[in-house]
């Protein structure tokens, strides 16, 4: 049933979230200049704040494409539970707009001189963290629906949400990199993930079912 | 068929600050058609999401089997098919994918040339491998309405089904539907067309008065 879904996409989009990622890390470089120890410094910051922007830019069309053709009503009455179908919905959006992130990042991490156990811990922390910005981005996805300038809304609403993920993800690489070990920090996101996805496909079904009468 | 039986009791819906209909009661039963009169404006398409369960009613009950729909929403939705204003189709996909992925998710096990039949009787042959965006609008219309084949919901709501239809779609789509209440099949519709919808038996309703 999900690869349904995921088959109901289209998959123009993907490579849109990607090439922003790259560009914007790969910005961060040339504009603060060849100081090695610096770059190693903010470059887990710096891939984790585009890899949340990057997922931002995909997150509005999650529902939008499906209300305006009514695809998302006629979900809504299949008998099947909705938070299900949103959870495979979510899986998709993370499949095209997450995963290609998380293979990204060594490459990028190499443009901040990062070596190869950093990169690692980098990579790891992107693919506990981005099914986690994934599942938020929904609720606030369902919340907008059928909202005028609703994008910006969700920014708004689940920017903030994205701040824990963000100081435990960065803060693994950091305290990684200075030898303190990250157990800490990635069980903590490895929670932070289990409760997203227990709690937002729910949340976001609620959300649906208001935005849509 | 098992029988079906829809109780509307005491139905009231608003929209905005407006009500547009209160006091609403009927009933319909396996073998029934209910036609749905009113002006633009008078509220039918807000009783007809109402009992797919996509409008909250403001107050009154929807009963299916004498159970709550909204309660026994996975049992209700299996007997429902709901086709409104829009197409519910994807327009990146073809008219063939449509239709399996809406198989798929209503859980029924459907066989490819079924698909193809279904198209087919809708006269849709040619164009199963085009993608629903590349179709006419009475052709879009053709494709949505070629899931009334494929599923045996047994309660069709159908609103504005006539739309964009030619006259040979029209009259197709009357015989599925006569066929479906032949066989114990329910059926809710609203058209402004003027076409005679004669079958078995008929409830009409009228609102907006």
């Amino acid at each position: 049933m999900r690869d349904l879904t995921l088959a109901m996409r289209h998959r123009s989009d993907v490579l849109t979230t990607v090439f922003f990622f790259i560009i914007v890390v790969s910005l961060f470089p040339l504009g603060v200049g060849p100081d090695a120890q610096l770059l190693k410094e903010m470059a887990a910051g710096v891939v984790w704040v585009a890899a949340l922007l990057a997922s931002m830019l995909s997150l509005t069309r999650l529902f939008a494409d499906d209300y305006h053709d009514g695809t998302l009503e006629q979900l809504l009455l299949v008998p099947q539970p909705l938070s299900l179908i949103v959870l495979g919905k979510v899986l998709a959006h993370w499949i095209i707009s997450g995963l290609p992130l998380v293979l990204m990042s060594p490459l990028l991490g190499l443009q901040f001189g990062l070596e190869g156990d950093a990169l690692l811990m980098l990579m790891l922390t992107l693919l506990i963290g981005t099914p986690v910005l994934s599942l938020l981005g929904a609720i606030g996805a369902a919340l907008t629906l059928g909202l005028r300038g609703g994008g910006v809304l969700v920014s708004l609403l689940v920017l903030p949400l994205y701040i824990p993920v963000l100081i435990f993800g960065a803060g693994a690489v950091t305290s990684n990199a200075m030898g303190m070990g990250a157990e800490g920090h990635l069980s903590l996101m490895g929670a932070i993930l289990l409760l997203a996805l227990v709690l937002a496909p729910w949340a976001s079904a609620a959300a649906l079912r208001i935005s849509l009468e | 068929m098992e029988n079906g039986l829809l109780e509307i009791r005491a139905l009231a819906c608003e929209r905005g600050d407006r009500q547009l209909f209160s006091d609403l009661s009927f009933s319909l039963q396996a073998g029934e058609l209910l036609h749905v009169h009113g002006p633009n404006g008078s509220g039918k398409t807000t009783l007809l999401r109402a009992i797919a369960g996509l409008v909250l009613q403001e107050r009154g009950e929807i009963l299916w089997n004498g159970e709550s729909s909204g309660k026994e929403k996975d049992a209700f939705n299996r007997e429902l098919l709901y086709l409104g204003h829009h197409y519910g189709l994807k327009f990146e996909l073809t008219g063939y994918e449509n239709l399996k992925v809406f198989a798929n998710l209503s859980g029924a096990e459907i066989r490819e040339h079924e698909v193809e039949a279904a198209l087919r009787r809708f006269g849709l042959a040619h164009c199963v491998e085009l993608p629903v965006k590349m179709l006419s609008q009475g052709q879009k219309r053709r494709v949505a309405l070629a899931r009334l084949l494929l599923q045996s919901s047994k309660l069709w709501i159908l609103d504005e089904p006539f739309v964009a239809l030619d006259a040979a779609a029209v009259e197709l789509l009357l015989e599925v539907i006569k066929t479906h209440v032949a066989n114990g099949g329910m059926v809710i519709l609203t058209t402004h067309q003027a076409v005679a919808v004669e079958v078995g038996s008929v409830q009409h309703l009228h609102l907006g008065q």
